[in-house]
């Protein structure tokens, strides 16, 4: 049944040509973007030499994270621990941290390699100071996210997963942020930038680069999702708590 | 969200209950803003303590939660709230599968906040602007479960909704709300956060559970439900935000005035978000049961360039089939009238497309979503769902067989149903939705291609 699509997936003739467009997304994808390799190569900026230590304040709240589990669970704080580190190391985890979060937590390392080689925002090479994220699934690219993505990597002069030499900026083509109602978006460290048109992206990355915060959110002026052109419901003060209260007395 | 494949089962149910229910009756959808259960949708409000309290959250919280679980569970079984993370599974009963238990390892309530499936954008906005909404329902659904604290697995890259939730969880412990002795009721229960990092995966229920636990997050084999074996091996059940969020209000109001919207079995009030071709997108709280068209034309101003450029509606989240045109002219929004259709009301993740899309590279963005988010523990869905996104980009380009259509449709069916979790269920029903209603579309793509490709060849030979 198959065999016919077998061979012509064999066939590189008609492989090379995968949409031009997302290639780099398409080929086991953001993911190697995210994480590059999935194997650990010695670096000079990353390597077993290389030091990492949490501070006191971040140790502490280390300590409180680990007490939100069961005692015999050190282990569940592994991602939000991981999370920290990365805070701490300008958004990205040498193999150090890796190990210095398995020691806190007693776990093997390569429980701990497995989980930072796992989810996307865990960066294991360095990353610009401004990590732009721009999310290209369906929702946001019917309303133009390539357009977006396309004029970013112009404008930054970057390919997809690249870091300037200036080490400012790194681009990053990602999966839904689920921010569907406001597309098309970009995510720059934890701010989200939504309704964005071309103009948007260029503010925004000319501000970034004057040193600037733009403001993030939607772009278009209004606050949150609700329509564009006006509220079509909750128009009315918020009713009293006691509202509809029920009247069978059971409470 | 996954948990729209948390239950293979829930779905085929669904199925089921469709054929029992017509479609001739339904209550008027006309909803007023006054019945609405999030009043501060749009983070217009204060979503602080003191702004919540005025709007009734924790309002007679203690009297909810001196009533005990029996009466909660009746309640929501009264209101006939099902899952809104997408499989739609009765609230109610699943919530008294934890009563199963009964020796004494500690129970939990796990809420899942890992909105990652494409189009849906509603718990964030619940999160943002209503935090408190949220908590409560954590205490009174962990009450309903005899739960002793409840997780929220929340996305990671939600870090504003994240931080809003978290003072909210602060202002609530410093106001006795929450932790020992909430709201004076005597019951002790403590709500944790917990930010994940970035895997759509996450938001399957298991995955989620494996997560919570500090490892990859990739799906558990069921039997043993979580209900009986879950997080660190003890009862749990994981629910969606906007389930446990609304039953506060459902509890205060009453099982019977939220039954009173919508269909039968199709109950309540849903957030629907709305994104794609549409000149207002948006996030908008309506009565369950409203027809496509009166949601798309009343709240977001209408589909880009009128109802007629429409070209197709994915209606519940990336994971369902999409819908052709002429459904779309009078399905209703839920659960057992989509069913009908071959589609699903999902996550309500209403994704518009007009006539200027091309509705193969819709779907084939679709598919690389897939493959980008299957954690790779099945065969059928790690090779599966490459293999469907290098077919589905060679379909764009009509660079195909008209035969290989087929072999795509036999290929998701092999796919579907044979993986531990619902991902490759996912990956396989948007390509399967677009087969059954576009099949011309694709090979008009076919013809064009071979077209060209034959002019090229004559006009090199005649050059």
């Amino acid at each position: 049944m198959f065999r016919s699509i077998v061979s012509r997936l064999a066939s590189s003739s008609q492989m090379g040509v995968l949409a031009a467009r997302r290639s780099v997304a398409t080929s086991s994808r953001s993911s190697m973007a995210a994480g590059k390799l999935f194997v650990h190569r010695d670096s000079e900026e990353n390597n077993d030499e290389t030091p990492f230590k949490f501070t006191d304040s971040n140790m502490k709240r280390v300590e409180a994270i680990i007490g939100q589990f069961p005692p015999n669970h050190r282990s569940a704080a592994c991602i939000p621990v991981l999370d920290l580190a990365q805070r701490q190391n300008n958004g990205w985890l040498p193999l150090n941290a890796m190990n210095e979060v398995a020691k806190i937590l007693r776990m093997p390392k390569m429980r701990v390699y497995e989980v930072a080689t796992f989810y996307t925002m865990f960066n294991r090479e360095p990353v610009g100071k401004y990590h732009i994220q721009v999310c290209t699934t369906t929702p946001c690219m019917v309303r133009g996210a390539y357009k977006v993505f396309d004029h970013l990597k112009a404008k930054l002069g970057l390919e997809n997963g690249e870091t300037s030499d200036d080490k400012l900026f790194t681009l990053l083509e990602v999966e839904c942020l689920g921010a569907c109602a406001n597309a098309p978006m970009i995510q720059i460290n934890d701010e989200y930038y939504e309704d964005l048109t071309i103009e948007d992206v260029d503010r925004i990355v000319d501000m970034l680069k004057a040193g600037k915060t733009p403001k993030p959110g939607p772009q278009s002026g209004r606050n949150a999702a609700e329509p564009l052109s006006g509220q079509t419901t909750l128009l009315e003060t918020p009713p009293p708590p006691d509202h509809l209260f029920r009247k069978d007395g059971q409470l | 969200m996954l948990s729209l494949h948390s239950t293979r089962r829930a779905a085929a149910q669904a199925t089921r209950l469709a054929a029992c229910v017509s479609t001739a009756a339904r209550s008027s959808s006309t909803l007023q803003d006054s019945d609405r259960i999030f009043q501060n949708l749009y983070g217009k409000h204060d979503w602080g303590l003191k702004g919540a309290m005025k709007r009734g959250t924790w309002y007679k919280t203690k009297d909810i939660v001196l009533k005990g679980d029996d009466f909660i569970l009746e309640e929501v079984k009264k209101s006939g709230l099902r899952g809104r993370g997408g499989a739609g599974f009765p609230s109610g009963l699943k919530w008294s599968f934890m009563k199963g238990a009964t020796d004494d390892r500690p129970k939990y309530l796990v809420v899942n906040a890992d909105e990652g499936e494409p189009g849906t954008c509603k718990d964030r906005e619940i999160m943002r602007h209503d935090p408190h909404m949220l908590i409560e329902g954590c205490l009174v659904a962990g009450r309903a479960m005899n739960a002793r604290a409840a997780y929220i697995y929340i996305r990671g890259e939600f870090f504003q909704e994240a931080s809003n939730l978290q003072v909210a969880i602060n202002e609530a412990y410093d106001a006795g709300l929450i932790g020992k002795n909430a709201c004076g009721s005597g019951y002790d229960f403590d709500v944790y956060l917990f930010r994940g990092a970035g895997a759509y995966i996450c938001g399957e229920e298991t995955a989620l559970i494996e997560s919570l636990e500090g490892k990859t997050g990739k799906p558990r084999l069921k039997p043993p439900f979580p209900a009986n074996v879950g997080l660190f091996g003890c009862p749990t059940t994981v629910a969606n935000v906007e389930t446990v969020a609304v039953a506060p209000t459902i509890l205060r109001r009453g099982g019977d005035w939220f039954a009173g919207f919508g269909r039968k079995r199709n109950e309540g009030t849903k957030l629907f978000a709305i994104s794609g071709n549409v000149n207002n997108p948006c996030v908008v709280e309506e009565s369950m049961s409203i027809t496509l068209r009166e949601l798309i034309d009343k709240h977001c101003g209408g589909v880009t360039g009128g109802w007629d450029n429409l070209l197709g509606v994915i209606p519940g989240g990336s994971s369902v089939p999409v819908l052709p045109k002429h459904i779309c002219d009078d399905v209703l929004m839920d659960f057992d009238a989509l069913a009908a259709e071959k589609s699903g009301l999902g996550t309500a993740a209403v994704i518009v497309m007009d006539k200027s899309q091309d509705i193969i590279d819709c779907i084939a963005r679709l598919s690389d979503f897939y493959v980008h988010e299957s954690c790779g523990q099945c065969t059928p869905c790690r090779e599966g769902t490459t293999w469907l996104a290098k077919v589905m980009h060679r379909f764009v380009r009509g660079d195909a067989d008209k035969e290989e259509i087929d072999m795509l449709y036999e290929l998701t069916r092999q796919i579907e149903g044979h993986t531990i979790c619902a991902l490759g269920d996912a990956a396989a029903w948007p390509v399967q939705g677009l087969i059954r209603h576009f099949r011309p579309e694709i090979e008009a793509r076919i013809d064009a291609y071979n077209k060209s490709k034959a002019d090229a060849i004559l006009d090199a030979a005649t050059a």
